[in-house]
């Protein structure tokens, strides 16, 4: 068998310019997703640890539910069976900027919860006999220092939202895999298009990472 | 004759264990109480129900003339009185995240609304009280076990109590520190602190408590003065559990 196979470099470089033009929609539908599910993982993260069970349980069905189901079928559920129900269509990029919001939303209430969790009762204990609301002693108190030790686990949920928006090509969004299957299509370049596709995404995930650990080393530093 | 603290026939549960059983106890204004007892008796219980860490499920409760219902349902006096009692904890409980300075200002600045300036002035003031004004910019992890629990009652003081709880507040420190979180409790109580204190420091409730209470599985078996208690004990199991702790 005649199986030559060369590395073509220069074909993985000249696709470079067509698949960046796809960058913007990675990176707004990541960030955007990513900031309304920070959002909703605080909101469903703090109702499930409320004492009333009528709070506590919706918040932990949302969790379960968009945790155990796959992000591809939410996504096509959202833009394929969501239109049926309010009689109207949903674009791509709102169809993929509510399925990594809502599915980022439900591990990001986990970090919340354990985040929570995780400090100490004496703490609490030591704000409320000081006079503090429980209100006060949380947002004083608890909440500053969950955070600090929610911020690996946040910036962990970050990269793994970024690289689901690959699989949004699947509905026609016109981000970073999507350009690529469009380019190798007049092509044939499978294997050099897809190298530079998966070099851009490291390039991101190694920034968001790089920029976490500074962050991590000033906040525990100023400690 | 008001009391401070005024205790009616307070009982409490954890599950099937009934950790405090009938207790009554009044406390009046400028007396020093150290409450003694083996672990597990219900001394540290019973001072966490005077400012609501625990509720308790029957009797009566009144503290700085608020009253406390069973069951914890009593929000509203239960936030008038943890601005007027002071706690101390075993573990100081400070808050990492913050200063020594920022630990002492917070109470100030968010339940009595006082400036920054003003708070700030106060905290360093009250650091120089307990013996550290010059550690005011350092992070609780960077002090000592000694001066983490002074800054911890500096904080409880910021507040200006009219009662402090402390709950064993030198069994976490180091021997060699016991001495100097101690000297700052006597300079409380010569100033004429109220003060109720669960201790295993024997000398201390001798030479600075106005009243001893022995506490045994939940019930006040024996209480009077340092030398009523310390050299003259009428019920045996005060007299056994003082041999025990005293000939260590």
């Amino acid at each position: 068998m005649d199986n030559q196979f060369q590395f073509d470099w220069q074909a993985a470089y000249n696709s470079v310019p067509f698949l960046l033009k796809g960058l913007p929609y990675t990176l707004m539908i990541s960030f955007g997703g990513l900031i309304v599910g920070f959002l909703l993982g605080i909101l469903f993260g703090l109702l499930s640890l409320n004492k009333k069970w009528y709070l506590r349980w919706p918040a932990t069905a949302y969790i379960e539910i968009f945790r155990g189901t796959p992000i591809l079928v939410q996504v096509l559920f959202i833009f394929y069976g969501l239109p049926d129900l309010i009689g109207a269509p949903i674009d791509p990029v709102t169809a993929a900027i509510i399925a990594i919001a809502v599915n980022s939303g439900a591990y990001i209430s986990e970090v919340v919860r354990g985040g929570v969790q995780s400090i100490a009762k004496g703490q609490q204990e030591a704000g409320v006999s000081l006079g503090l609301t429980k209100v006060q002693t949380f947002w004083y108190i608890t909440w500053p220092q969950a955070f600090r030790r929610m911020i690996p686990p946040l910036g962990n949920q970050a990269i793994v939202s970024i690289k689901d928006t690959s699989l949004f090509s699947v509905i026609g969004v016109g981000e970073l895999v999507r350009q690529g299957q469009v380019y190798i299509a007049n092509t044939f370049t499978a294997f050099e298009v897809y190298f530079a596709v998966a070099l851009i995404y490291l390039a991101i995930t190694l920034s968001l990472s790089i920029l976490l650990r500074i962050y991590e080393h000033r906040s525990q530093s100023a400690a | 004759m008001s009391y401070i603290v005024n205790m009616q026939k307070l009982n409490k549960h954890f599950g099937q264990l009934h950790v405090l059983k009938d207790i009554d106890l009044q406390v009046t204004q400028g007396e020093v109480l150290v409450i003694i007892g083996a672990s597990g008796s219900g001394k540290s219980t019973l001072i966490r129900c005077i400012n609501g860490l625990e509720d308790f499920d029957a009797g009566q409760l009144e503290v700085d003339s608020f009253k406390l219902e069973p069951k914890g349902k009593s929000q509203q006096s239960l936030n008038s009185i943890r601005k007027e009692v002071g706690m101390v904890f075993q573990q100081f409980n400070l808050f990492p995240h913050l200063t020594v300075q920022r630990n002492i200002m917070l109470a100030p600045l968010k339940v009595r609304n006082k400036s920054t300036q003003d708070a700030a002035k106060l905290a360093d003031k009250l650091l120089a009280r307990v013996g550290i004004a010059n550690q005011a910019h350092k992070h609780p992890e960077q002090l000592s076990g000694g001066q983490q629990q002074r800054v911890a009652i500096a904080r409880a003081l910021a507040m200006e109590p009219r009662l402090m709880l402390f709950d064993e507040p030198t069994s976490a420190l180091d021997p060699e520190m016991v001495g100097e979180v101690l000297d700052v409790m006597r300079g409380l109580a010569k100033e004429g602190m109220t003060m109720l204190v669960v201790t295993h420091e024997m000398g201390f409730a001798r030479e600075v408590a106005d009243r001893v209470i022995y506490i045994h599985e939940g019930c006040i078996v024996e209480q009077g003065t340092p030398e009523e208690i310390f050299d003259n004990a009428q019920n045996e199991r005060t007299q056994a559990f003082l041999s025990r702790v005293l000939s260590n």
